[in-house]
Order: C-alpha cells, then structure tokens, then sequence
C-alpha cells in the first residue's frame, strides 16, 4: 500500500538545530544527527533540514552536518537554505542528502529548476514555495528571502511553472497558517496539488491530529511537514500515524 | 570487499555510507581491476537510462558489469541500476541496456489522483525463499523514486512486488545476479537488512 509522507523539518544554525527539542534521550538536543536519528526511530519517513547559516563559511557547515546526518540517517533527507547555483545542488548531493529545496534563487532565475532537474534529476530538486493570501482574498502570490518579499506572483502559476521546469515535489508554506496551530491551509494546497503533476508537502499550521487527516483528504496533499509541534513533542510522529491509520489513511507503520 | 561501480551516479555516497554502517569494506571505483577483484559489486543509480547507459558505456562499465554478471560473482542494482540490468527501457528506445536480465522497463502510466514519480514509501509483496528478503517478515515497506518501472519477463526471478498503478516489480533475483527497484539504502532498517543480506550472500 502506497503511503502518505509524515517529514519532520528541523531549523539548523551554524550546524546546530535551533528550536530546544523535548526528545528525552538525547545526549545533545542541539545536534542535527542526534535529532535526525531520533526521528528516524519514531517513523519519520523523511527529514527536512533547512540552514539558515548567514556567515561565510556557511556551505561549508551545510556540508559538514549532510555528511554526518549521511552516516547515521538512513531515511530521505532534504537540504534547504541558501541555495543559490547548481554547484550548491552538487555538493549536498554528494555527501549524502537527497533531495535539495530551492526557494528564492529559483524564484530569481527559474532555469536553476531545470538546470538542476537536467544534471541531477527531477527527483532531487524540491522547490520550496512560501505563498500568502492576496488581500482582497483573491488567491495567493510567493514571497522570497523568507518571507519578506512580496514577488507578487501567482502561487498556483508558479507551481504549475516549477512543475513545467521539471521540479521533483513542492513544499509548499503557507504564511498565513504558519505558527497558527489552527490547521493547514486547505484551499492552497488543494489548489496546488490539483493543479500540478508532482507531489505536495503541505506546510505551516498544524497543531493537532485532524489537521495532518484535513490536508490529506481535502487538501490532497502528498506528504506533511511539521515543526515545533514535533519538537516540543506536543505530538509524536507513531500518534499522528496511528490516528491517520484509524483513520483509512494509509501511512508506513515498519 | 564489496564494490560499487562509480559512473557519476547520483546515490553512490548513499549507498557506501549504509555498507560502512553495516560495517562492510567498500570502495566507490571504475577500476576495472578494482572491480574484477572485488567479492560482490553494486550498480546504483539516479536518472535517466539513455543518460546512464551512455555513462557506463563511457567508462567501460557496461562490459564489466556484463562479465561480473557472467561470472557468477553476486552483483546488486539498485533503483536506475536494476533498470540498467534489463535489454531496454520505454525511457531511451532504441538504446539497449546491459542486458543481463531479460525483461522491459516501461513507464508507469499516468492515472487520475496519482503522482508520477512514485515517490515514497510502499509495502512489498515478498516471495517465500528470497535471499534478499532472509530474515524480513510481512510486507515491508520500502522507498521508492521512480517514473519507469520493470516488467521481468521471467515470474520466477521476480523476489518482490508492489502495487502503484500498475503491478510492478520491485526486486528480481536470478542467481547471482540481484536487483532492487526502491533503495535499500534510504528504507530504514528494512533497507539495511536488505543490503546486509546481500552482503551475505
């Protein structure tokens, strides 16, 4: 039976995981390693690690951590944060990680997608697209740098766009959901995923079982992503899984 | 010694990193020599099989693939590496693949609600006396990326199989020669037991 996805993502920081972590058998509730693994054995079925690392030496400790969770996770992971060229793709490629997640850089040059979709394959290149209800209420448009741009672009036209390039999956955030607790954004990512042949992640909002059941049945996402509620164990990953099995969704329970 | 065979293929650090946790010497090498002397060797893989095929015929790979199939030593594809194995792929037409294992790789066929790539985690239907399988009890699950998927022409190399549009094929044993269309080394424990069990072969 073919599953839904339940990923964890985990905020990293000159190498270490920045939101504090509840997981009581950690020597280091800080190391991405530990953390990874950790979610590994609760039934993650992949990582998300996005490296918000501003100092220089910024590749070279996004290097060094893929490489270290490479050697202990043995599930898929994917790398985000500050990728800007094909070369970035390259080398977390190479010491281990799966999957890339593009955002603003994509946004800025599209042809990073298919250039990177050409050399390493679809099945590698994530875009990540942080979108937010217009206004007037009329639909959403992306924003870039984390959020603090408005690009002013449709956000169903750039994800059908990421599609057409040759994008491997969207994750997809809403901002407006994000932090809230009070459930996905149903309409964003059933809109997207209707409209677009590759998987959706659906992001931002989850904060108890029935929205992760929401944004599978109604929001027809693919998989689910989720952060604090993760880490601050408010719930665990096997307690969504096993309500999700009650509940006729299937999800990896080995 | 187990060794990989190295055409630039995407998963190759994956695929050593899980044999050196699994406590297995490994060397990532187009040294046919290297190779030739290894005990078991593995063809991984990610991407498109015109692209792939071009790269091991560049290397010299695909005739020693071909003689280590041939010469009995256990060899394992996994992922683009099992297509690799079989005589073509609806993927590159025309384009004649290493062709140790006799059946098709065709492309999945789009249906309405479902994505393509198959991407994730699906349980398998294994057969009784896999050797790949020793030891793994009901149906597994395993990681899967893939968009073209094995038509074996043989049922009885066929060691699992699991279902996403269409019946696929998922893992084939024919002597030495074995093959994994989902990664082992990205399944979780199932995964790892899997490649310790070809390990031990």
């Amino acid at each position: 039976m073919f599953t839904k996805r339940i990923i964890p993502c985990l905020d990293v920081n000159n190498g270490r995981v920045v939101k504090g972590i509840n997981f009581l058998d950690l020597r280091d509730a800080g190391d991405p390693v530990e953390v990874g693994a950790a979610y590994g054995k609760e039934g993650a079925d992949e990582l998300v690690f996005l490296d918000i690392t501003a100092s220089s030496d910024a590749r070279a400790t996004k290097a060094d951590m893929v490489r270290r969770v490479a050697e202990t996770v043995f599930i898929p992971f994917t790398v985000g944060g500050g990728i800007r060229t094909t070369d970035d793709f390259k080398l977390i490629l190479r010491e281990g990680a799966d999957k890339v997640a593009v955002n603003s850089a994509a946004i800025q040059n599209p042809e990073l997608i298919s250039d990177a979709a050409m050399k390493f394959g679809s099945q590698c290149v994530v875009v990540a697209i942080d979108a937010k209800r217009r206004k007037d209420g009329s639909g959403w448009t992306i924003y870039k740098n984390g959020g603090r741009v408005d690009m002013g672009i449709d956000a169903i036209e750039w994800a059908i766009e990421a599609d057409r390039l040759g994008a491997g999956e969207i994750l997809l955030t809403s901002m407006d959901c994000d932090g809230t607790k009070d459930g996905y954004d149903i309409e964003l990512t059933k809109t997207v995923s209707e409209n677009v042949s590759i998987p959706v992640i659906a992001s931002g909002g989850a904060g108890k079982l029935e929205h992760f059941k929401e944004a599978f049945t109604e929001g027809k996402a693919d998989a689910v992503l989720a952060a604090s509620l993760f880490h601050y164990k408010e719930l665990g990953i096997w307690e969504v899984k096993e309500y999700l099995d009650k509940e006729g969704i299937s999800v990896r329970k080995n | 010694m187990i060794a990989i065979i190295d055409y630039d293929a995407g998963n190759l650090k994956s695929v050593e990193k899980a044999l050196l946790y699994l406590g297995e010497d490994c060397i990532i090498t187009r040294n046919k020599d290297e190779i030739y002397n290894a005990d078991k060797v593995i063809l991984p893989g990610v991407g498109a099989f015109g692209d792939a095929m071009d790269k091991l015929d560049s290397f010299g790979m695909t005739e020693v693939a071909r003689k280590t199939a041939l010469d009995g030593k256990p060899i394992l594809g996994i992922c683009l590496g099992l297509q690799l194995m079989f005589e073509s792929s609806d993927e590159a037409p025309g384009r004649a693949g290493i062709g140790i294992l006799k059946g098709k790789i065709l492309a999945i066929p789009p249906k309405e609600s479902y994505k393509i790539p198959h991407m994730g985690w699906n349980s398998l239907s294994v057969k009784e006396d896999s050797r790949l399988f020793k030891g793994i009890s009901g149906n597994p699950y395993v990681y899967f990326v893939h968009s073209y998927y094995l038509q074996a022409a043989s049922e009885a190399d066929v060691a699992a199989t699991t279902e996403y549009i269409t019946h696929i094929h998922a893992a084939v044993e024919h002597g030495n020669i074995f093959a994994c269309q989902f990664h082992p080394e990205k399944s979780g424990d199932t995964g790892l037991k899997i490649l310790k069990n070809f390990c031990e072969v």
